[in-house]
């Protein structure tokens, strides 16, 4: 016969099979919403199995917290905005470290006899991520400077906080300080470890943190669940860092950075001088009517994106542009880099939103070999990751940097607002190419009379 | 339970998880990161518990805690929902 125990943690795994399968079935954006879907029930089934514990509930306390938390989350979900995606992924990492922060607080305080060690590290992951994701949060609104904030000695400060958590852990072991004050300690010494690690970390690197700190909103929750021995906060604990890890590996190798560079680096916190000189580079300079008759003659085109079109709001003519292309018989893609965003996949989130296909957009390893045979590549408000330098220049600092092949195309319409360089500080060599040809001006201003050219045309 | 098997359950689920996101495509990413901050809110379940803990102090520290959690999972899953419904195939 089973006992409620057992009951429990079978439900439990049910649960993480729910997880385990709607993750699986974002393998493809056919089935991804049921995925989704999945997962919710799963996380409903643990509630259940939960609630039906036996333990002595508050239950009004309980609908108050679960009352407060859903009104919050339901109003962040529908009023958030794409370009916000983000911020909110965030805040949602940090509010997923307190949370396991509380969780380790609470059961700390209760006097409870699980293993002081791991009520420690619970805390200190938990505090980590919560203060680390709300100075990614600032950055990425702009309360706080996008750029890296850099002093002397910051580092040896780092390393110190880090090594101190390690002595107070160690001391607790030979009984040197009272329990109380090494808990209270770390918990301040990982709140400001969390700013000293994600301060130093330049706005362009902020896909890398986003990433980073997701996994550690996970490994936290699966810290809670060594606490608590619960298998259900183990296994979607480390889905959730296996997750974070390996996107923060993605992103990494989008901009040919080690994470040891992108944590340590602190890239941007000068604007690098690299071959910012312009001379010597023929910059071409066309209207709107002559690069809607060059993508006239065309008959394949292939448009890259950056972040710059979504902050001009304009991935909706973008989008107009492409389908009146596509009606004259054109073929049109969309070449996507990692790092076009702000954070993994967000191009492709802000396009969908603008109803293209998702069909056509087209990762880095897809698209690059499609340049060779293409003729007009459009770049709306991409620079870096559109820069041959990455390529054959040794001495700059995108080098090795994968890039979108566009100078392969026949010709390459470059819409910018300015020479401004890229988020690397870098100038962009592309735009002095013979088949390079700049159209300058407001990404949208710039599409919509585009759009009314071929239209005419 | 025993800590060698929560271990050996932590260990074989980040190799489920490589596995299983591994094959998520770039074009998911972002909804993977705002359903992963969902399931991350599995930490409802401790902050359930620890509302029933000893003392006045762990119960408000168990409500945070419920807040916090509920925030991403209700959160999360509907914004996950709300970006997977614009990706169409025309």
């Amino acid at each position: 016969m089973m006992n409620q125990t057992d009951i429990q943690n079978l439900l439990y795994l049910i649960s993480a099979i729910g997880f385990i399968v709607g993750i699986k079935r974002l393998s493809h954006p056919k089935t991804a919403r049921s995925g989704n879907f999945l997962a919710s029930l799963g996380m409903l089934v643990a509630i259940i199995a939960t609630l039906t514990s036996g333990a002595n509930f508050d239950w009004q306390l309980i609908a108050l917290g679960v009352g407060i938390g859903s009104i919050l989350g339901i109003v962040i979900a529908a009023r958030v905005e794409m370009t916000q995606m983000p911020q909110m992924v965030a805040i949602f990492n940090g509010l997923g470290g307190a949370a396991s922060g509380f969780v380790a607080s609470s059961e700390y305080f209760s006097g409870s006899d699980s293993s002081y060690i791991i009520m420690c590290l619970s805390v200190l992951i938990g505090t980590l991520t919560f203060s680390g994701s709300f100075i990614a949060f600032g950055k990425l609104q702009g309360f706080i400077s996008g750029r890296a904030i850099t002093f002397t000695g910051q580092q040896a400060i780092n390393a110190l906080i880090f090594t101190s958590m390690i002595a107070l852990l160690s001391a607790h072991n030979f009984s040197l300080l009272p329990n109380d004050t090494i808990f209270y300690t770390i918990t301040v010494l990982a709140l400001i470890l969390g700013i000293g690690l994600t301060i130093p970390i330049g706005g362009a690197d902020m896909p890398v943190v986003i990433s980073l700190l997701n996994s550690y909103s996970g490994i936290a929750a699966a810290a809670t669940g060594f606490l608590l021995g619960n298998n259900a906060l183990i296994i979607s604990g480390s889905l959730v860092g296996a997750s974070g890890l390996i996107l923060t590996n993605i992103m990494c190798k989008g901009m040919n950075r080690s994470l040891a560079n992108v944590i340590f680096g602190a890239v941007g916190a000068t604007p690098t001088g690299g071959d910012s000189d312009q001379k010597g580079m023929n910059i071409k300079s066309y209207s709107t009517t002559e690069a809607a008759m060059i993508l006239d003659a065309a008959e394949k085109i292939i448009i890259v994106p950056g972040y710059g079109l979504a902050v001009a709001q304009a991935q909706h003519v973008a989008r107009e542009v492409a389908d009146t292309l596509e009606a004259q018989g054109k073929k049109v893609l969309y070449a996507i880099h990692p790092v076009a965003g702000r954070m993994p996949g967000h191009m492709n989130v802000l396009l969908a939103e603008a109803n293209v296909s998702y069909d056509l957009l087209k990762d880095l390893d897809e698209i690059n070999p499609e340049f060779e045979d293409c003729d007009v590549a459009l770049i709306l408000g991409a620079n870096d990751v559109v820069n041959p330098a990455a390529r054959h220049d040794k001495s700059s600092p995108i080098y090795g940097m994968p890039i979108l092949n566009v100078d392969k195309s026949r010709t390459v319409i470059i819409n910018k607002r300015s020479m401004n360089p890229g988020f690397a500080g870098v100038q962009n060599e592309l735009f002095g190419y013979d088949n390079s040809i700049m159209v300058f001006g407001d990404a949208k201003d710039m599409l919509n009379d585009l759009l009314k050219e071929i239209k005419e045309l | 339970m025993d800590i060698i098997n929560l271990i050996t359950i932590f260990i074989l689920a980040v190799f489920v998880g490589n596995e299983i996101i591994n094959k998520v495509p770039p074009t998911l990413h972002t909804p993977l990161m705002s359903g992963s901050n969902a399931i991350s809110g599995i930490a409802i379940v401790g902050a359930l518990l620890a509302i029933t803990m000893d003392g006045e102090l762990s119960t408000y520290l168990g409500l945070a805690a419920l807040i916090c959690a509920t925030v991403n999972v209700v959160g999360g899953f509907l914004v996950t929902d709300r970006m997977l419904k614009m990706f169409k195939k025309k």
